[in-house]
């Protein structure tokens, strides 16, 4: 092999090598979901389904103190709250907690709840069964709307975690655009 | 390729064609010595240019409220000022030496793919007319700081496309020329020139070369991702949608931790050529110099979480990107007391590179301790985004890699030009460099662990006085790179003649050349022995 031969085969090598770590750089975002839902890291709680939730059912009999927090983004004009600002709860059972939430637009707009558990650690005890934050909500002009949140604390809870925050943040949906629609047309567009 | 022992390119060679006239010479030109001239002049221009920026900013900081730029133009001026030093100046101008060195060094005629060397230069100036044009733009330039976490960075008005497509060409150009430094150290190395005969230098180069494959294209991803999330309706980094904001920061610093090696590798073997000569003797432990770069360039992908110590990361990450961040101190350690150890009962001369390179070691140390002060975790809590940060990089990136190319250019300006460059101006231009250097960075320690926060236009009237000495060091500094600009035009234009070696204690095939080289050098292999 001749040395022109050797520079093409390095170079085409190389730029094979680079355009792998373009690859990497994306493959980086499957990589970090699959490690925080893993670890449960970034407070993401966990959702688990009817049947597992009546398993770890009557286990425990510990109290504990989940504090509640609402916080709204910028863009989505909405009055969001918790009825309740602290429950003591069981672990091991299933309890129910409520927010409200209210569009003080004049149109329909529609947002999605993100939650954050702090402390992190205490994430992946947190077992979902139903929750307003699974389904995108839509709020027709004025409306006001009661969110419920089903949930069941796994009774291996660490003993050291006596009181959990809940915090969700409501935030308009990318591409949302009931409000330019609205603008103009009138308050038809409710559904 | 020849087996005898072949003299070097002389005036004998001469049947080869020179260099085209005018400036389609520059324009087309395939030859390692031109595109490595081009490298270092568009970095001395893109220097002034971002030097400016920073005078600018001092110049607001001079004094607590605001008094001459708004604020938006202030955050822009940080932004501009990072992304032009770090991707116009440091890196260019180490490339430029690469292209003018790394051929002579390893007794090649020229650079393994030349017409790619031609693109990988040329593609720059157009990425940052595109930068800079965007402060013409309605909104103006990109204030979100050079690291562009979103959400901020996606607020970037019009210049936001423009920003991305100028970051995808810089990254596009380094990555080019890595490539090509690679094929030529791999490929083109004179006969009897093996990998542990290779200048220091050229190591230096080959593992930087690497860490840029590897670091760049995860940096265009990342901005690809912020341009998709802007423009695409993609969730990246958009909590509302999925994503996740702290996400970009672990992508970008994944690229951006290897790359302040990038940034100082070379330095390093700049340094490694400087700190012999002068000193008259070989590089103590060679070898370990060797595998002590591969390491710090190893280990360097596996800490990044350090620049993020802050957003509530468990435990074991924070222990664990804590140690692996002071075990980098190790490999560091091992080069500054190499270098000590050349000089200690050496022959040693001071003239300007070497007063660069002594500078250097001693300066970079300071910045390397500050790293490892912001390496231990829960004092990083205090010190997170503080000037002590900018206090910090600035100390290993001004009298680190810049002092380090200012003590190649002096090294070698004579072998580039032929002309010996004038020994008091050069002489002036460091002790003025390095005595305001450090009225310029070391009040910004004191400042940061007083708790003034970085990147802001106005500040608490407690931290008035640092910020005055600082700012008159900013512009006793700048002014300063202009004797700089005077002595290169004069040094090129004419001057005393160098000879061959240059300096008494030079060795390596480049010193075997006249000076200035002819166009073409080593049309023949030399072998080495």
């Amino acid at each position: 092999m001749n040395r022109e031969q050797r520079n093409r085969r390095t170079a085409l090598t190389l730029a094979a090598v680079a355009l792998g770590m373009v690859g990497f750089g994306f493959l980086l975002v499957p990589l970090y979901d699959t490690f925080c839902d893993l670890t449960g890291l970034n407070g993401k709680t966990s959702v688990i389904a009817e049947e597992s939730a009546v398993r770890l059912q009557g286990v425990g009999n510990r109290w504990v103190t989940v504090q509640l927090d609402a916080s709204i983004n910028d863009a989505l004009p909405w009055h969001f709250y918790p009825v309740e600002r602290r429950v003591r709860v069981r672990t091991g059972a299933i309890s129910t907690i409520h927010y409200r939430a209210r569009n003080q637009a004049r149109h329909a707009v529609t947002g999605r709840a993100i939650p954050s558990m702090a402390p992190a650690r205490a994430a992946s005890y947190f077992n979902k069964i139903e929750c307003f934050c699974f389904q995108e909500q839509t709020l027709a002009a004025d409306e006001q709307r009661e969110l419920s949140l089903r949930f069941i604390i796994d009774p291996e809870l660490p003993l050291d975690l006596e009181v959990l925050t809940l915090s969700y943040a409501f935030f308009r949906v990318p591409g949302d655009t009931g409000a330019e629609v609205a603008d103009e047309q009138g308050e038809d567009d409710d559904v | 390729m020849s087996t005898t022992a072949a003299t070097v390119g002389t005036l004998a060679d001469e049947h080869h064609h020179g260099p085209q006239a005018g400036l389609m010479r520059w324009l087309f030109t395939t030859n390692h010595k031109d595109i490595g001239t081009l490298y270092l002049l568009f970095s001395l221009l893109m220097f002034l240019v971002g030097g400016a920026m920073a005078l600018v900013v001092r110049l607001e900081l001079m004094h607590p409220g605001l008094q001459y730029v708004e604020p938006q133009f202030f955050n822009s001026m940080t932004t501009m000022h990072a992304l032009i030093m770090i991707f116009g100046v440091v890196m260019p101008g180490a490339v430029g030496l690469a292209n003018w060195m790394i051929p002579m060094m390893i007794g090649a005629p020229d650079m393994a793919l030349p017409r790619l060397n031609n693109w990988s230069f040329w593609i720059l100036p157009f990425a940052f007319s595109l930068l800079l044009l965007t402060l013409l733009l309605p909104g103006g330039g990109p204030a979100g700081g050079w690291t562009m976490y979103p959400p901020l960075m996606l607020q970037t008005q019009d210049a936001f496309p423009f920003v991305i497509f100028a970051v995808h060409l810089m990254g596009l150009s380094s990555v080019m020329g890595a490539i090509n430094i690679i094929a030529t150290i791999f490929n083109m190395r004179a006969p009897g020139m093996t990998f542990m005969k290779l200048p220091l230098f050229v190591w230096t180069w080959i593992i930087t070369a690497f860490l840029l494959i590897a670091a760049m294209p995860v940096l265009a991803g990342a901005v690809t991702m912020l341009l998709t999330d802007r423009y695409f309706g993609t969730s990246f980094f958009n909590a509302a949608g999925g994503g996740d904001p702290v996400l970009f920061q672990h992508v970008f610093w994944f690229f951006g931790h290897p790359e302040v090696y990038i940034l100082i590798l070379p330095a390093f073997g700049i340094i490694s050529q400087v700190i012999p000569t002068f000193s008259r003797k070989p590089l103590f432990g060679y070898t370990s110099m060797v595998y002590a770069t591969a390491a710090i360039a190893f280990l360097s992908f596996f800490v990044w979480a350090h620049h993020m110590f802050t957003v509530g990361m468990p435990l074991t990450g924070e222990l664990f990107f804590m140690y692996a961040t002071m075990s980098i101190a190790v490999p560091t350690g091992v080069k500054i007391f190499n270098w000590i150890a050349t000089m200690w009962r050496g022959s040693l001369t001071f003239e300007t590179p070497m007063l660069f390179a002594v500078a250097f070691v001693v300066l970079f140390s300071i910045g390397g301790f500050s790293g490892l002060m912001l390496g231990i975790t829960p004092a990083d809590f205090q010190y997170h985004d503080t000037y002590f940060v900018v206090a910090h990089f600035h100390y290993v990136l001004v009298p680190g890699s810049i002092f380090a190319l200012m003590a190649g250019a002096y090294l070698w300006l004579p072998k580039w030009t032929g002309h010996m460059y004038n020994e008091t101006l050069g002489k002036l231009h460091f002790w003025l460099s390095f005595i305001f250097i450090n009225v310029l960075f070391f009040p910004q320690h004191f400042l940061g662990l007083a708790g003034m926060p970085r990147r802001i236009p106005d500040y608490a009237v407690r931290f008035a006085e640092f910020n005055f000495i600082s700012s008159l060091g900013a512009f006793a500094f700048g002014l300063s790179q202009l004797i700089f600009v005077y002595l290169v035009i004069q040094c090129v234009r004419g001057g005393q003649r160098a000879t061959d070696q240059v300096w008494e204690g030079a060795e390596g095939l480049e010193w075997t050349l006249p000076s200035p080289p002819p166009y073409h050098s080593f049309t023949t292999a030399p072998v080495v022995r």
